[in-house]
């Protein structure tokens, strides 16, 4: 049972729906409340954060704007009777597999507004995954498989540019380039302080010290909290500049320039004026509350020689210390921008795929541009070899990485490592309810008001994502051991680990695999 | 299977695989080297290599012998397979066109009862004019090339073997028999390999059988490598076209590469394919670690992983590698200036009752015998 009677919205001062707030108010879930177990003690009301539930003390009565929920299920978990249940609601409009909830939806609030209806997460929508048409190999008879818990199994990673060789070693000519080592092959994705909360990103950055790794700050700057993980951190140089100085540079295992975000290829970041709190205004050097729209284009990057200029004055403001990573969005054409940012001198470039998620972006873009994340990858690090530079960077794989499985998979594709973003925020609880960009979460990860912020102390966030990482960092041991292999590089690139299933020929062929039975 | 090029993942002309894909094969081997280059004959090889005639099937059978050739040591000798007659004129044009060749003869081989249908076998000595290969090249690479162009382009003939003062006679059928067809008693050699094969999946090619040899390198392996695919990625950008989809291919292409090509030692490009742990790499003291965290990161993709065993016998001596934990069997044995590398004892112990020492070695630890005058 639940109650929206009339006249409650009244006696709460709320209005009466008129004809054009319809438009927006079909609800989308429904807040179920079992009256019988409710014990009115109005834990739901003070958890959600998007004005959904409300106490009317006259008539002892918890209600609901059904419009409002996000099935973010904060209310849910934290009803101590277990009174809730976030359901679809009803029926939904006549069934059409044209038009769904996410197009017409979006176009009553467009038509409330006229503005861009924005989003947060990765792309949602059924595109095909080849990460789920590709099945490993596993060793039987002519070739033992290896047992992980009785052998060494080993997952530690190089990442940087290597040497073309060693010929020169011993000599006072040799010259090393600057290398992270990272002992999972799995690190945080780039996730900016503001878009995140304060305490998700120090939780990553202590987990990242923790399993030996790293964390990356994203374009919002490095928070001085952060300061005692700088060696774990790769500090990002993105269009809006927020929060970069020599310092900055300096107080980092890596610097990465984000070119591009698989979720929203070719628009710059955008962090709502709702998230920009006193804090994040410093850390940002921004007003507070001022929307912090980063420019689409690096506005001194507009060809690849100018890549080249920002790659180097990088490097020579960090004389040559850190590797230089490059991010890109996954779009068509990918291996031969990758090529071209590597011989721009680029030590490590980022691959995100369409999958990949966002703090904010516009739905439309998030939605519909870009390109899958296997096939991108398969294609880039095919002609880095095919161009013999693949030694002269590393590659990340991230947007879209959901299992230990994917990180097999993309490692067996060509990565060096992964980055995780939306894995890791799940680790901090999150629901995937895409509200991220509205400043709101009711698990604390992306939003900064202190009060849910609160909900998610540093110290858990820290254990549980040590927990994920370990956790998937012994399945792909299993997973290496079973395919008779005891260290990550021998799985690297080794495509013969994996076979499609359901994939055409020329599918088959982009990925650089062969067809399961053969 | 070659990623890299078009067509790539299906049929492939190049490939000698009926099924077109990698070879994998269990097997037995044994090898010695005569430190004081003194030469023996190959019937003591085919003795020891028959004590391990249940670790084949049949399907393949081979031997390397090092000083066979005495009397042509300066020259390469290059060992061709034959099985389409048109193959002869058009690797001979080669030859004559490339190269100059100062003796050519077939190579003794006789149908015994058990091998009655075999392709056909000669054998070149030749030289590489100056003037061929020019400054660019070394006689070497200029040789390589010309073996590899072949065994890429000639449909019917193949070079088994392409080294100075070398040879290796192979074949399909046990070792004893293989032996028997080319009649190895009549050479003499200070470095003797032999291979019994078991292969799983390529019956039937001639080519196919161990050793798989370019220049004077020849290898005979018992195992499977499970890195394979990035191995043969890594090889093939490299320029090292793998025609032949087996490991022998792969492990020799990579070795020529990390030695010939990047001046690496035997004992470090031992230690990139199999190499330490990197807990026994951080144990190491500083300047050693920083030499082995370098092969390993510069080198991850040429590592070899998964179970095997290998000789690689060379003019200048043999060298034994086991996987990193050891999931094939080796063991050396030595008397006096004579080192025997084999997969079980019992072999050695056949050809040499009375050992001074035997011993298994650790895994990843290469044994590495050089002939005497030689020493590096
Ligand atoms: S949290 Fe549960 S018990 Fe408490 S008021 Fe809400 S529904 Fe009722
Ligand atoms: S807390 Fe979340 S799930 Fe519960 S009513 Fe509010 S928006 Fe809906
Ligand atoms: S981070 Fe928070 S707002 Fe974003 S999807 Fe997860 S639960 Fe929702």
């Amino acid at each position: 049972m639940y109650y929206e009677e009339p006249g409650a919205r009244e006696s709460l001062g709320l209005r009466t729906p008129k004809h054009e707030d319809l438009f927006h108010s079909h609800p989308e879930y429904k807040v179920e409340r079992d009256d019988a177990k409710c014990i009115r003690c109005l834990c739901c009301v003070r958890q959600c954060p998007y004005e959904t539930t409300f106490y009317d003390p006259m008539r002892n009565v918890v209600y609901d704007v059904h419009s409002n929920c996000v099935n973010c299920k904060r209310c849910e978990v934290m009803c101590p009777t277990q009174a809730i249940e976030i359901k679809k609601w009803g029926c939904g409009f006549r069934e059409n597999h044209h038009w769904k909830f996410r197009d017409y939806g979006a176009a009553y609030k467009q038509s409330d507004t006229g503005a861009v209806v924005l989003t947060g997460l990765g792309n949602d929508n059924p595109y095909m995954s080849y990460f789920d048409r590709m099945v490993l190999d596993a060793s039987q008879v002519t070739n033992p498989s290896i047992d992980p818990l009785r052998e060494p199994m080993e997952l530690r990673t190089y990442i940087g540019r290597k040497m073309e060789n060693l010929e020169d070693f011993g000599k006072e000519s040799f010259q090393e380039y600057p290398n992270i080592l990272a002992e999972v092959p799995i690190a945080f994705a780039p996730m900016s302080f503001g878009a995140i909360s304060l305490n998700f990103q120090k939780g990553m950055a202590a987990a990242a010290q923790e399993l030996g790794t790293f964390f990356n700050t994203g374009e919002g700057g490095l928070h001085e909290d952060l300061l005692p993980y700088k060696d774990n951190a790769i500090v990002q140089v993105a269009s809006g500049r927020f929060g970069v100085s020599k310092r900055y540079l300096m107080n980092s295992a890596a610097c990465e320039i984000k070119i591009g975000q698989g979720a929203k290829p070719g628009i710059g970041g955008h962090l709502p004026g709702e998230k920009v709190t006193a804090e994040i205004s410093k850390t940002r050097m921004i007003p507070e509350g001022s929307d912090a729209i980063s420019p689409a284009p690096q506005h001194d990057i507009y060809s690849i020689e100018d890549l080249r200029l920002l790659i180097y004055a990088i490097k020579e403001a960090t004389e040559y210390t850190r590797p230089v990573s490059v991010k890109i969005a996954a779009v068509h054409n990918v291996a031969a921008i990758a090529s071209g940012i590597v011989r721009a001198g680029a030590d490590i470039i980022v691959v995100d795929g369409f999958r990949g998620g966002t703090g904010a972006a516009p739905k439309i873009i998030r939605d519909h541009v870009g390109i899958p994340l296997e096939v991108a990858l398969a294609a880039v690090d095919e002609r880095l070899r095919r161009e013999k530079i693949r030694h002269m960077a590393s590659i990340i794989a991230t947007g879209g990485i959901r299992s230990s499985a994917d990180v097999v998979k993309a490692i067996a594709l060509g990565a060096d490592v992964v980055y995780i973003g939306t894995a890791a925020m799940l680790s901090a609880g999150c629901t995937l309810c895409q509200q991220c960009h509205r400043g709101k979460c009711a698990w604390g990860i992306t939003t900064n008001r202190p009060d849910l912020l609160a909900r998610l102390p540093v110290e858990m966030a820290k254990e549980r994502a040590i927990n994920l990482v370990k956790g998937w960092s012994r399945e792909v041991k299993e997973m290496l051991g079973l395919m008779g292999l005891n260290s990550i590089e021998s799985l690297r690139g080794n495509r013969l680990k994996l076979r499609g299933v359901g994939l055409t020929k020329l599918e088959l062929e982009t990925l650089g695999i062969r067809q399961a039975g053969v | 299977m070659s990623i890299s090029k078009e067509n790539s993942l299906f049929p492939d002309p190049r490939v000698r695989s009926p099924y077109n894909e990698r070879d994998s094969a269990a097997c037995g081997l044994i090898g010695f080297i005569n430190k004081d280059r003194q030469r023996v004959s190959g019937e003591v090889i085919r003795k020891a290599i028959t004590n391990q005639h249940d670790r084949g099937n049949g399907l393949g059978g081979g031997f390397a012998g090092y000083g066979i050739y005495p009397q042509f040591k300066d020259l390469y000798a290059l060992h061709l397979m034959y099985d389409k007659d048109n193959a002869i004129s058009e690797v001979e044009d080669i030859l004559r066109k490339n190269l100059s060749v100062v003796h050519q003869e077939i190579i003794p081989h006789k149908a015994t009862k058990a091998i009655h249908s075999h392709p056909f076998f000669k054998r070149y000595f030749v030289d590489v004019p100056l003037a061929a290969h020019g400054d660019r090249h070394t006689p070497d690479d200029y040789m390589v090339k010309i073996v590899l162009g072949i065994n890429e382009k000639i449909d019917g003939a193949f070079v088994i073997s392409s080294g100075k003062n070398m040879g290796a006679f192979k074949g399909v059928g046990f070792p004893e028999e293989i032996a028997d067809f080319f009649g190895l008693e009549q050479y003499e050699g200070y470095i003797w390999t032999a291979h019994n094969r078991f292969p799983t999946n390529t019956p039937g090619w001639w080519g196919g059988a161990h050793p798989f040899s370019i220049l004077d390198w020849s290898i005979v392996h018992n195992g499977e490598i499970s890195s394979y695919g990035i191995n043969f990625r890594f090889i093939d950008t490299h320029g090292y076209p793998c025609t032949m989809m087996t490991d022998t291919e792969v492990v020799t292409y990579i070795m020529d590469f990390l030695v010939r090509k990047h001046k690496l030692s035997f004992v470090d490009a031992c230690s990139v394919m199999a190499p330490p742990f990197w807990k026994d790499i951080d144990a190491m003291p500083e300047e050693k670690r920083h030499k082995f965290r370098l092969l390993r990161a510069t080198y991850g993709s040429a590592s070899l992983n998964g179970p095997f065993a290998f000789l690689f016998g060379f003019n200048g001596g043999l060298i034994a590698l086991n996987d990193r934990v050891k999931l094939r069997p080796l063991v050396v044995g030595r008397k006096g200036k004579t080192v025997y590398i084999a997969s079980e004892e019992a072999s050695i112990r056949e050809i040499c009752p009375g050992l001074d020492s035997i011993h298994a070695p650790h895994a990843g630890q290469p044994t590495i015998e050089y002939l005497d005058e030689e020493k590096k």
